[in-house]
């Protein structure tokens, strides 16, 4: 990131520019005022009231993840790696959303828990609980602060904005809509945004193709023709034999931290907890696979074109550092040497937008966490609900202060060392998660402390794995450069979680039955699993197992075309 | 419970979008952005291709009005 400030990144904004980006954001603070109306209850306030229809937590459960790490991050490995990026879509999202819109949603809303760490409370008790909530709410300030970083960078070599100037005005802007309109206007930004991220990126990727001569073009002018096939992705995975290469991407980056992100991240589930029914909560990550599984076309291949055509690109993909300029500035460079003024307002509008949303869905996931699982549960139990809805504005304020905070550390240690540790923590935090989540729900023997005890297991493994391969600690006894590490750290997490668990559960007393109904596979019946299929429910295309059909019918039809 | 309807805020910001990228594209469109563009007019594609899509969500939220459940009682609190 750190790099990024240093290239000549000024982009020529008019007038007209900054008027589409001004227009923006009253809209944006609009929606925050509108939205405030509606609530009433914190339920309302954190949850939306369980009222919003199925496209747009759909939307909305894929954009809280479209943010800088995701849209820097991804363009930058199209230029680096080539088509072998695809796999963070289709094999390390796509199957673990229609896993959790059809396995794990009944659950998680059937059960009308309002967040996943009070799914932990239910199925484990209070141990696993606590260290779940505030892991997650640990996690989620430390990620806003970088998502913070990441947008006031971009704002200061867009724009020109001083650092701590662009730092405090994107989280007053974010504080200002998610403070008074809660989980509604940051889900309503979220589907805002989408839109305008898609009408940022199609126009450059569509430019772009003409300049390079389309995808004929793209074909003749890659000089290393691996990457322009998905498989076996070794420079990606950084191990060399492509056997292993692709074991690893599939039960690493596919199954162990793809699951874990998706169906345990609350940041994300949230999104689909805040539907107004069984079917539409379903349905959410799915109708979200959909767009997930066909943005790559305006993400992955903007970034090939920008290696072909943009000449600082060119030079660093050779070897030659000079420029200044690093994987991470594709996107503002394609802007730059493609994009007139008026529709450039528009792009820099996207990627604002984008940087945005990912603070605010770090945010209104935060509140609820806090509010609900920590302030609710250990220090206040019992107030009106009004003094909870109070908690919630108050927690959404420290929110983002402390994300200021976290992001002037950010600042202060710098560079994209500081995104690849988060990144790292993250996902060793999940893959555990994850084990313990579907152990839980599926075998209702296993223990309340095999639950935090697997849990924490299953946490220093990774942590283990990070130090003993990270090279800035020194001691490098295991040599993975590239994600090879992230993946080997989150698999072994989840195997450990899994047998730790299975020996705990040996040895301890499991809950009764009657207080595992609808926790657990077994003890829930069918009925409570299943969803409407009347009014607004009503249609076969509205059935959430033929559309988690068609998004892997569709994905396996672009590995066959592109892979 | 009543929350506004979406729709037609995308159907608005759009719709503005689209027209002043029009405007732009027809208007005040000189021969360095169309050579920065490949020859192509993009302000004024992309600007119809926004009308288009604020027409189309427009049309949605006209045709079927009903967006959030306003009737939703807020599940029991635990």
């Amino acid at each position: 990131m750190s790099v990024l400030a240093e290239a000549d990144l000024r982009l020529d904004a008019g007038p007209i520019d900054y008027a589409l980006l001004v227009i923006y954001f009253v809209v944006v603070l609009g929606i925050g005022v509108m939205a405030r109306r509606s609530v009433s209850s914190s339920l309302d306030f954190l949850l939306s009231g369980r009222a919003l229809p199925a496209w747009v937590t759909g939307l909305a459960f894929i954009s809280a993840n479209l943010g800088a790490l995701e849209l820097m991050g991804m363009t930058a490995n199209g230029a680096q790696y080539g088509m072998a990026t695809v796999h963070y879509y289709w094999i390390g999202a796509i199957p673990a959303m229609v896993f959790l819109g059809l396995v794990m949603m009944p659950f998680y809303y059937g059960s009308k828990v309002r967040s996943v760490p009070e799914f932990m409370l239910r199925r484990f008790g209070k141990p696993a609980h606590l260290v779940n909530a505030i892991s997650f709410a640990v996690a989620q300030i430390l990620i806003a602060g970088i998502n913070l970083f990441a947008l006031a960078v971009i704002i200061d070599a867009l724009l020109g904005w001083p650092l701590p100037v662009s730092i405090c005005v994107a989280a007053l802007v974010v504080l200002a809509y998610t403070a008074l309109g809660g989980l509604s206007a940051a889900i309503y930004n979220e589907v805002l945004q989408f839109f305008v991220i898609v009408a940022a990126l199609a126009p450059l990727t569509i430019v772009g193709l003409i300049k390079v001569g389309g995808w004929q073009g793209i074909v003749e002018k890659v000089t290393d023709q691996e990457q322009l096939s998905a498989w076996p992705a070794t420079e990606l995975t950084g191990i060399d034999h492509p056997v292993w290469s692709v074991i690893g991407l599939v039960f690493g980056l596919g199954f162990v931290l793809s699951f874990g992100y998706w169906t345990t991240n609350f940041a994300e589930v949230q999104r689909a907890m805040s539907a107004k029914s069984m079917s539409a909560a379903k349905r959410t990550p799915i109708i979200g696979a959909y767009p997930k599984a066909l943005i790559p076309a305006i993400i992955i291949i903007p970034g090939i074109i920008a290696a072909l055509i943009v000449p600082e690109m060119a030079q660093l993909k050779a070897g030659d550092t000079s420029s200044g300029v690093a994987y991470n500035d594709v996107l503002p460079l394609l802007m730059r040497d493609l994009l007139p003024n008026g529709i450039l307002g528009i792009a820099i509008t996207g990627l604002l937008a984008s940087f945005m949303a990912g603070v605010a869905a770090n945010v209104s996931s935060f509140n609820t966490v806090f509010t609900y699982d920590l302030w609710q549960d250990y220090i206040k139990k019992d107030k009106p609900d009004e003094y909870y809805l109070r908690i919630g504005r108050l927690a959404t304020v420290g929110a983002c202060v402390l994300a200021i905070g976290t992001a002037f550390i950010a600042a202060a240690l710098g560079g994209s060392n500081i995104m690849d540790y988060i990144q790292a923590l993250f996902s060793f935090f999940n893959a555990p998660l994850f084990a313990t989540f579907i152990l839980g729900m599926f075998w209702k023997r296993m223990t309340p402390t095999a639950g935090w005890v697997g849990l924490l297991a299953g946490t220093f493994t990774a942590i283990f794995i990070y130090v003993i391969s990270e090279p800035s600690f020194g001691i490098e006894l295991l040599e993975l450069p590239g994600q090879g590490a992230s993946f080997l750290g989150a698999g072994l997490a989840f195997a450990v979680d899994i047998v730790v668990s299975v020996a705990v559960t040996m040895v301890t007393r499991p809950k009764p039955d009657s207080e595992l109904v609808g926790l657990v596979y077994s003890l829930t019946p069918k009925k409570d699993r299943a969803h409407s299929t009347t009014g607004e429910d009503a249609g076969w295309y509205r059935s959430p197992a033929l559309l988690g059909g068609g998004v892997l019918a569709l994905t396996t039809v672009l590995y066959f075309i592109f892979g | 419970m009543r929350l506004f309807d979406l729709r037609l805020i995308i159907a608005f910001l759009f719709g503005l979008y689209g027209v002043v990228l029009v405007v732009i594209g027809f208007g005040f469109t000189t021969d360095e952005d169309l050579a920065k563009a490949q020859g192509v007019n993009i302000n004024l594609w992309a600007g119809v291709a926004m009308v288009a899509l604020a027409a189309l969500f427009a049309a949605w939220a006209l045709l079927r009005p009903q967006f959030a459940d306003p009737d939703k009682q807020p599940l029991k609190e635990l």
